[in-house]
């Protein structure tokens, strides 16, 4: 009886540890890379793996597919076991599987429709069936005119979409994504990032991401694990670990591209400059926290937003604001009980 | 003044006895050289079929025997090339001793030219669950084309050179008819045309490799 029986579940790690022996006989060093992973992919889902260099991430995602083979643990795709498994057992498995890679790695003597249909060939479609297969694919990440190029002929982004063009070509359910746009610059980032929202709304292909950009969870990934020294310290939704990251690593890496709390220094000019009370305050799709301070100036509150911002994540709004509160003492007293009914506040120490 | 027209038909002879003699050491050694490159790349650390035992042991071979001056592996050889082709001497003989020497000439050729290949292609590769046999025709060895075709360019000139030595021991060929007809009857003039006529084939198929490499390539 497997642990992933569940319907919905694709990929699932227990207890996996992955662990690399380096140097030679007699000084034998270990180093492990992947240490006690348990998750669930999900069927259909945009999962992104991040964390900094070395955190093990790409490691983590060559287990899937067996590029590296597990230490211990058990890991299981599509119900078929990977762990233990031999490079020969592991030819069918890899077919269901689509990667694209940092630097796309296509076959330098191979044009663009070669490159595409190579695991056509591979797997043993006719000749008349890869052509037309190849001709669909190009339509789709839209390189039909480049077919006949060869890969040193193409930019960066258009590389990267022959990559999932040929990972996509036998029609895998899951496409691992190694860095896929680390080596592109911000605008073919979202070109390619673009591709593969659409690779999963449209095929409905669940895709496996690794990163070090928040700004690429942020942009496409429906849930996110977090790595740190080989362990995942943090898995949930986007919208969860952006509004309430909990891990150390984790709010380094939203604070990264989303810095709503200020910094000490930046504190110090915030007092320098607003004589009251001030307080964090979080913002979310409920509360109403424009319609509290209104009230409360009414009742002689004086306020300012001294920092912060709002943001939208998968239509969920949320964020953080910085506020001076001044006037009446019992006035602001009673601003601050009223914030506390809609949302959580945090004093600023002074 | 020379009889070039007893001369001649005998040039003519010894051209086709080096192409004869250049062609089947190619072919032979080409062959054999690019398993035994193949191994010593897909065994080597870290590669598909990565095997301590057996890179050890071919890299040994290959060092062993490359470092012989060819005249001297020649005259080595001796009994068993006679125990292989029956003779010691003639064009046969000098092909067998040829085709070792080249061998591991080709071998190492070609394992250099493999090594450059991107290890990143292999990955994409094993990614789709291509076997290795596979990938080793499909990919390794496609992906390398161009610089083999450089490789075993660079090698047909070594191998004449060889086939010129092995006319020292009466292989026929360009370099036992500049020995004999030039050298030790102090005749300039037939050494030189037997140096024109290979530097015009040495040039030929240097010009055809050339030509190929850049079509592989695309340069």
């Amino acid at each position: 009886m497997s642990p992933a029986d569940t319907a919905s579940t694709l990929v699932s790690f227990r207890d996996v540890s992955k662990v690399f022996e380096t140097g030679n006989r007699r000084r034998r060093r270990t180093v492990t890379a992947v240490e006690s992973v348990d998750l669930d992919i999900r069927r259909g889902e945009i999962f992104a793996v991040i964390g900094y260099s070395g955190a093990g991430k790409s490691t983590l995602v060559r287990l899937i597919n067996g590029l590296e083979p597990v230490t211990s643990g058990f890991l299981e795709v599509a119900g078929r076991r990977v762990d233990g498994r031999s490079e020969t057992q592991l030819a069918p498995v890899r077919r269901d599987i689509g990667m694209i890679f940092q630097q796309f790695n296509l076959f330098t003597s191979r044009t663009v429709a070669g490159n595409v249909e190579y695991p056509l060939k591979r797997a043993g479609w006719s000749a008349e069936n890869r052509k037309a297969r190849v001709a669909e694919l190009l339509e789709f990440v839209g390189l039909t005119e480049r077919a006949g190029n060869y890969p040193e002929q193409l930019s960066g982004g258009q590389k990267q979409r022959v990559g999932v063009a040929r990972a996509l070509a036998t029609s895998p359910e899951l496409l691992l994504a190694d860095e896929s746009t680390s080596a592109l610059d911000p605008e073919t980032t979202q070109e390619v990032l673009g591709l593969l929202r659409r690779v999963n709304r449209e095929l409905g292909i669940t895709i496996v991401l690794i990163t070090h950009e928040m700004d690429v969870v942020r942009a496409v990934a429906d849930r996110v694990a977090v790595m740190d020294g080989g362990r995942v310290v943090e898995v949930g939704s986007t919208a969860e670990i952006f509004a309430h990251p909990k891990a150390e690593t984790t709010r380094k890496f939203v604070s990264s591209v989303m810095r709503t709390v200020p910094r000490e220094d930046e504190l110090a000019t915030l007092r320098r400059d607003h004589p009251g009370r001030l307080v964090l305050v979080d913002v979310s799709d409920q509360n109403r926290i424009g319609e509290v301070l209104s009230a409360a100036a009414r009742d002689g509150l004086r306020f300012e937003i001294a920092f912060g911002g709002i943001s939208i994540l998968q239509s969920h709004t949320f964020g953080t604001l910085t506020l001076s509160l001044d006037g009446p003492e019992d006035a602001v007293t009673r601003a601050v009980d009223a914030l506390r009914t809609v949302t959580t506040v945090q004093e600023v120490s002074a | 003044m020379m009889d070039w027209s007893t001369l001649g038909p005998q040039l003519l002879s010894a051209t086709g006895q080096t192409l004869y003699m250049v062609t089947v050491t190619l072919v032979l050694a080409g062959l054999i050289g690019l398993a035994v490159g193949v191994g010593l790349y897909v065994t080597r650390r870290g590669n598909i079929l990565q095997n301590v035992v057996v890179y050890t042991i071919l890299n040994v071979v290959v060092n062993f025997v490359r470092p012989i001056p060819f005249i001297i592996l020649l005259a080595a050889l001796g009994r068993v090339t006679e125990g292989v082709v029956g003779t010691r001497l003639g064009p046969n003989a000098a092909i067998f001793a040829m085709t070792i020497g080249a061998t591991f000439a080709v071998a190492r050729i070609v394992e250099q030219n493999l090594m450059t290949v991107d290890p990143g292609v292999v990955e994409a590769a094993r990614s789709m669950g291509v076997s290795r046999w596979k990938i080793i025709t499909t990919v390794i060895l496609a992906e390398a084309l161009g610089p083999l075709v450089l490789g075993y360019t660079f090698l047909v000139i070594g191998i004449t050179d060889m086939s010129a030595m092995a006319g020292a021991i009466g292989a026929g060929g360009l370099g036992d008819f500049a020995l004999r007809l030039g050298y030790q009857r102090f005749n300039d003039e037939v050494t030189w045309a037997a140096v024109i006529v290979i530097i015009v084939l040495v040039q030929l198929v240097q010009f055809f490799g050339n030509w190929l490499a850049r079509r592989i390539m695309r340069r």
